[in-house]
């Protein structure tokens, strides 16, 4: 029997129509959602302008000018200067590379190994299972912010710490999730098909089950890097995370405090730019959230 | 009760392996920077039990644990439960005080976007609740320094004693928190709205304030209760930066200082207790459970 006579098609890329094939409806759900591509022009603008930091940055960011302190806004320098002089324009754009990069390997330290644990976990069951997940409620024990500080406690303050501190206290969180998803993929058809064909378990985890659990993993990702960035600025500006003169906005804002009446504009940039780059993110993530499980969706 | 046991038992396990096998001698790096001498490192490594296998200081420090006592502080060289015992009561009033604005907030936003749904009142509440939680609190709090204190002069900046005082602290706080609260209400609303004893309500001729507050806010109110119960870890974390920006005394403050100092009993006292006292209100939501929901029973 050729496919054109089959009664009941085997669905193939061309055979689904267009408006079915998922990474499709993904994208056209996510152009429906006006916040999301807000969002995420954005993102866009902060990628540009942490990537070419050097060529639009007007001044050196570390550049010392006595002369010019606490100076407010003006044709000159755009978003005044801080107590050296410094201009803050400057320092709002490299300081869109420090946390963009903190963000981005905060995530990566809590995702690989979150992942592993929550498939070794999920797939296993049993005894490693109760082991794994008994550990991270251990993690989970400890409220927001004082894991990351308990870490940055032990390894000294500084920003590849700060990174490390925050990454690390962010891995119970991707373990449950896909620990949860791993639980729930295990059970289906095509995985007890692929067992029952003789794969091996790690053809099973990574073939089969790993890319059936990405849309949560993504989702929970993109809300950890505003989570991240908005931590590890947290520590820049309790002192605990970049060290001056480090144009990381936490820290930016944590030197301006003190001239809080005399010059706000040192407080106002990178508290409105960390602001604006967390909104963003979370907006995308709800974004992809509702476009990649309307089942999810927080916005009906 | 008995589950939240070994929970705090492995909390004080991990606290313990954190502060005792990362590399370096924790005598050394405390007397680091005060260039404390070769003398003063072995002396505070005998008073602080450095020189015993690792098995012995951890029975030495669970059985001391167990009994309230955490050792002494490095610098102040007082017990760290009395230190502890001493700002936990202005983090308590911090977090509870940020805990009601953070309800009272979060519900009022979740349940005008419930009712508006799909307007732009719906839309400007989402707005409002994303918003909120990506405001550092840091920058919030600078902000309200900036208007009510510097500029206006209504509140006073710094210190702390009266509801004067707690009121800029607590919304920063508060609103930081309440954008989950509200995202959670508003879709738990939605779906109670869309019950049939809510229908029945409104055919009784209940007035709609009757209907949304009486019946449907209460069955709505469950899952958030469990939400409350992790917003107070969140809230806890977040007294650290609060304290910091509003120059008050408490837990956060404590830990944050302790960190710079190197102190690390009162570091590790400090996180232990934090963990503690949010496992313990993890398991009050717990058992609150069953009394706002009678279908739900322990046995």
């Amino acid at each position: 029997m050729t496919m054109a006579k089959r009664r009941f098609p085997i669905p193939t890329r061309k055979t689904i129509p267009r408006r079915e094939i998922p990474p499709l409806v993904t994208r056209r759900r996510l152009r429906r959602n006006i916040g999301a591509l807000l969002a995420l022009a954005f993102l866009a603008i902060v990628v540009a302008v942490s990537i070419f930091a050097p060529i639009l940055a007007p001044y050196d960011p570390l550049a010392v000018d006595i002369e010019q302190q606490l100076q407010p806004p003006s044709g000159q320098h755009w978003a005044g200067t801080d107590l050296f002089g410094r201009d803050i324009f400057s320092r709002l754009l490299f300081g869109a590379r420090i946390s963009l990069l903190v963000g981005i390997v905060a995530v990566a330290i809590a995702s690989v190994p979150g992942l592993i644990l929550g498939l070794v976990a999920g797939y296993n069951g049993r005894w490693v299972d109760s082991l794994i997940m008994r550990i991270m409620d251990m993690m989970l024990a400890f409220p927001g912010i004082l894991l990351a500080l308990s870490i940055v406690a032990l390894l000294g303050p500084g920003l590849p710490n700060a990174m490390i501190a925050v990454g690390i206290a962010g891995i119970p969180s991707y373990t449950r999730v896909v620990r949860g998803s791993v639980l729930a993929t295990k059970r289906m058809q095509f995985v007890r098909a692929a067992r029952a064909v003789g794969c091996r378990s790690w053809r099973i985890v990574f073939r089969h089950i790993l890319p059936n659990i990405f849309a949560p993993v993504l989702v929970l990702a993109t809300l950890d890097l505003a989570w991240a960035i908005l931590n590890a600025s947290s520590l820049s500006f309790l002192g605990l995370g970049a060290q001056p003169p480090a144009p990381e906005w936490g820290a930016m804002l944590n030197e301006g405090r003190g001239y809080l009446r005399q010059a706000p504009w040192i407080t106002a940039a990178p508290g409105l730019a960390i602001m604006l780059t967390v909104l963003s993110i979370n907006l995308l993530g709800d974004g992809l959230r509702d476009a990649l499980d309307p089942r999810m969706r927080t916005h009906t | 009760m008995l589950t939240s046991i070994p929970v705090l038992w492995g909390v004080t396990t991990l606290v313990f392996l954190m502060m005792h096998l990362l590399p370096g001698d924790p005598a050394e790096l405390m007397l680091a920077e005060s260039g404390g001498s070769s003398q003063s490192i072995t002396r505070l490594r005998q008073q602080l039990g450095l020189d015993d296998p690792l098995y012995v200081q951890y029975g030495r420090f669970l059985a001391n644990a167990v009994r309230g006592d955490l050792g002494r502080s490095i610098f102040t060289n007082r017990p760290v439960t009395q230190i502890i015992l001493e700002q936990l009561p202005h983090t308590v009033q911090l977090a509870a005080a940020a805990m009601t604005v953070a309800i009272i907030i979060g519900t009022a936003l979740g349940i005008a976007a419930a009712l508006n749904r799909n307007t732009w009142v719906d839309n400007l509440c989402v707005t409002i609740a994303v918003a909120g939680a990506s405001m550092p609190i840091f920058w919030s709090g600078l902000l309200l320094l900036l208007l009510f204190s510097s500029l206006l002069h209504w509140l006073p900046a710094t210190g702390q004693g009266s509801l004067r005082h707690l009121i800029m602290p607590a919304t920063v706080l508060g609103l930081a928190s309440s954008g989950s609260i509200a995202r959670l209400v508003r879709s738990t609303m939605l779906e109670v709205l869309s019950q049939e004893y809510i229908t029945t309500a409104r055919s009784k001729g209940l007035s709609e304030r009757l209907v949304v507050l009486r019946h449907a806010l209460k069955n709505a109110f469950i899952p958030v209760i469990t939400v409350m119960g992790l917003q107070f870890g969140y809230l806890l974390g977040g007294t650290v930066v609060t304290e910091t920006v509003f120059s008050r005394q408490g837990l956060g403050r404590l830990v944050v200082d302790a960190i710079l100092w190197k102190d690390f009993p009162l570091v590790q006292g400090a996180v232990l207790l934090a963990a503690a006292v949010y496992t313990f209100v993890n398991l009050l939501v717990d058992i609150s459970y069953a009394l706002v929901d009678p279908r739900i029973r322990y046995d």
